[in-house]
């Protein structure tokens, strides 16, 4: 059983000093251990989602998200943060009704270190008070979009999915309300469910455009004023030069516009040419992030690039 | 959800029952408050050292976790706790048959009258309730001021120290109302200090004087008068601790001093607890035979004695039986001592009838070491076919060394030595002269482990804020000293 033992001065085990046990004796010690050395000890712990976004944003360094989008609700809150010269006698702060006393006394030199005399004036009375302040409930939409054309392998479906794992858990920690959506494309586009999204092997040629129509499409039919997040899983392989074009022209147009932040992680692909990463590095706006995830090890540097800029 | 609530009708039927029954057999017990409590609520306790309210800290949250696999696994099962308090709390289990809360009423009798009755526990605090709750309050508002890491790593170093402490301070009544003394003067002191505090925050602000006073702080040069193995109570009142952390320490202090007469009594307490619990459920509580099985098991279950460990339950229960027989049939005294005849010593029976009055007298005025002394005797050792064991070092291996009885109870006695702890005295707290804390370790053939004694070291630097200097012996006798010197 785990355990941390807190360090004491205690007898060390002494070959002199086994100890006392009772029976026959003849049997002890048929291949069992004494009992008093050290067990192998592992650590076992429990977190939860909350735990671990927060162990995450620790190690990472992550800042935490300010929510732009707006369909964030304003609510009015109270908060006891100042002082004010009337209130109830509940509320009356001493330390400071008697600091004004003091202070006063000193001024006018009244005050005799020696004998100090604690006698507060109406005016010297503070009482604690209230401000009104607002606070937001923020909700976010986050949409996948991966690659499922035959060219995507299961490696790289296997980064993407451990990858979004993390990046929920994060904004699951930053925001009230999270939704996320899923959409998958080769050449046509559909929006399909989270198990479809990680398990789906189509294949054929590439049209990434038909998935960025597709998330136009959603976002104005369904007029969703969220905090949008779209984080996009592809080898970088698309068709033609046209086509990478018309991505773009959706990007610059709409996409960058409504969402807080556009990923695009890009893995390596066995014939992937990669050629969409560098069409897109071109784009430079400051919600585009762009990652290269080429192993294990980059999924967590991805991330980190992915949500280091607090968006 | 842990619950805990009061016992049905039925119970508290039997409760005055057993009550009845003690009493008639002149056990002298505190009024005794059963509580039932599920298998997570008795985990909880279990966890906390038995007390509803501890002071926050990852050790309880680690043991809850230890007694919840436990008793999710099926490798243990908590019955029944009693708490040394007045009123004598006691908790059942309530998944426990009507048998066993019999069984287990009857035992807690034995543990209530031994709590009251032996003289070791005299000095114990018997609101321990109330100031555990006091402690666990006070360490909450001290972590809400100083933050909770802070402090509960300041708890960890005094934790490291808790078995630092000296038997006989407890009796010591008029050094602990002097230090209780101490202890009072040094807080109205920091009462007068926060008062002339804010008159300071108010004349800085009136003069924008931002000169910083710079606070005294440096070690206490009080040289030790007499070596104090109370190293815990040394430091509460000479090291250089703000007065929350004394406090603390002070607390911590307590608290183990409280559990000190539990450690000093395990096997007697234990026997004392089943020797009646057999005793009045054998000749009164039993009914028809389904009980009697169940018993049976249960007792025997209690009594298991693994073969390399040692179960005070059993131990206890021998020796008070033999001690009762002995006292009956007048085994005692220089006659029977000097009687060379085996056959007329094994039939030796004088009529005394004295028993009964020898256990109690011996359950007032004995702790282990002087009951293991005293009445482990040859006889009773090669009854219960007891033996010293040891590792083989090479391979790991156990092996019975020995059936010899004056090794064995050396053996055991060492084992309760001084509650099963080394003896470390502080020594010098001017040590090199240099304000450095010099302990020393009375060596009696075992030696230290170790593998604690650097993390140790670092605690009690922790504490001290000097040099730690720790003299001890290795394993050949010669003398050597473990330091803790920082790296500046």
């Amino acid at each position: 059983m785990p355990e941390i033992e807190i360090p004491r001065f205690k007898f060390g085990f002494d070959q002199k000093n086994g100890g006392v046990g009772q029976g026959d004796g003849d049997k002890a010690g048929q291949g069992k251990k004494a009992g008093n050395k050290e067990g192998d000890k592992a650590l076992e712990a429990e977190f939860t989602t909350e735990e671990l976004a927060e162990l995450l944003g620790e190690e990472l360094g992550l800042p935490k998200i300010e929510p732009k989008g707006a369909n964030n609700i304003k609510k009015k809150v109270v908060r006891y943060d100042t002082l004010g010269t009337t209130g109830p006698d509940s509320l009356k702060n001493l330390k400071k009704t008697l600091l004004n006393s003091i202070k006063r006394q000193i001024a006018s030199g009244e005050y005799d270190p020696k004998n100090p005399k604690f006698l507060p004036r109406k005016k010297d009375f503070r009482y604690r008070s209230f401000t009104e302040h607002y606070e937001y409930d923020s909700a976010a939409t986050v949409f996948y979009v991966m690659d499922v054309s035959g060219s995507m392998g299961e490696t790289q479906k296997e980064m993407a999915r451990s990858a979004s794992f993390w990046i929920n858990t994060w904004l699951k920690a930053n925001y009230k309300d999270i939704n996320i959506r899923y959409i998958i494309h080769d050449s046509t586009a559909k929006e399909v469910d989270e198990k479809t999204f990680f398990s789906t092997k189509e294949s054929g040629g590439t049209l990434i455009s038909s998935a960025y129509k597709l998330l136009k499409n959603i976002i104005t039919s369904e007029d969703i004023r969220d905090n949008i997040y779209i984080f996009q899983y592809s080898d970088g392989d698309n068709w033609g030069s046209e086509d990478d074009k018309a991505c773009v022209e959706i990007l610059k147009d709409f996409l960058l516009k409504v969402s807080n932040l556009f990923g695009y992680s890009q893995t390596v692909s066995r014939f992937g040419s990669g050629n969409f990463g560098k069409v897109l590095k071109n784009i430079k706006h400051d919600d585009l992030i762009i990652e290269n995830i080429n192993s294990r090890s980059d999924i967590i540097k991805s991330i980190k690039g992915l949500l280091g800029s607090g968006k | 959800m842990a619950k805990i609530y009061n016992i049905p009708p039925e119970l508290q039927k039997l409760q005055e029952r057993v009550e009845k029954i003690a009493k008639d057999y002149g056990l002298d017990c505190y009024r005794t408050v059963f509580q039932m409590c599920d298998n997570d609520a008795i985990n909880t306790l279990a966890a906390r050292g038995g007390f509803p309210q501890r002071y926050p800290h990852w050790q309880f949250g680690m043991n809850y976790n230890q007694f919840h696999n436990q008793s999710k696994y099926g490798w243990g099962k908590i019955y029944e706790m009693v708490i040394n308090n007045d009123p004598c709390y006691a908790y059942l289990l309530n998944t426990n048959s009507m048998m066993d809360q019999k069984l287990v009423m009857a035992h807690v009798m034995g543990h209530n009258d031994f709590f009251k009755n032996n003289d070791w526990f005299a000095p114990t605090d018997k609101d321990m309730m109330n100031t555990m709750a006091t402690h666990a309050t006070k360490i909450t508002k001290y972590m809400k001021k100083y933050g909770q890491d802070r402090v509960e790593s300041f708890i960890d170093s005094v934790l490291s120290l808790e078995n630092l402490v000296s038997v006989s301070e407890l009796f010591e009544t008029p050094e602990l109302k002097r230090s209780r003394k101490e202890n009072n003067e040094r807080l109205q002191k920091n009462i007068n200090k926060t008062k002339l505090k804010i008159h300071d925050e108010a004349l800085k602000e009136i003069l924008k004087n931002d000169k910083k006073v710079k606070k005294e702080e440096g070690v206490s040069l009080n040289k030790i008068k007499k070596p104090t193995a109370d190293v815990l109570g040394f430091l509460a009142k000479n090291a250089p601790l703000e007065t929350w952390e004394s406090d603390i320490v002070s607390m911590i202090r307590a608290e183990a001093y409280y559990y000190i007469p539990q450690g000093m009594t395990k096997i007697m307490n234990e026997g004392w607890a089943s020797f009646w619990h057999s005793e009045i459920m054998t000749k009164h509580l039993l009914e028809g035979s389904d009980e009697v099985f169940a018993f049976a098991n249960t007792h025997a279950s209690v009594m298991y004695m693994p073969e390399q460990g040692f179960n005070p339950y059993k131990i206890g229960l021998e020796i008070f039986r033999d001690i009762k027989e002995r006292w009956d049939k007048g085994r005692f005294g220089p006659e029977y001592m000097m009687c060379d005849d085996l056959y007329e010593k094994d039939n030796w029976d004088t009529g005394a009838g004295l028993g009964m009055e020898k256990i109690f007298q011996v359950r007032k005025i004995y702790n282990d070491v002087g009951f293991i002394n005293e009445f482990f005797t040859k006889e009773l050792c090669e009854k219960q076919k007891m033996f010293v064991y040891k590792t083989d070092p090479s391979t790991g291996r156990v092996y019975k060394d020995s059936s010899d009885f004056p090794k064995i109870k050396e053996s055991l006695l060492n084992q309760l030595a001084n509650g099963g702890n080394p003896i470390i005295k502080a020594v010098d707290s001017n040590f090199n002269n240099a304000g450095e804390l010099l302990l020393v370790h009375t060596h009696h053939g075992v030696g230290l482990d170790d593998k604690y004694i650097k993390a140790t070291l670092e605690s009690l630097y922790r504490i001290w804020k000097r040099p730690i200097h720790l003299e001890t012996k290795d394993s050949s006798g010669k003398k050597i000293v473990h330091k803790h010197i920082p790296k500046k």
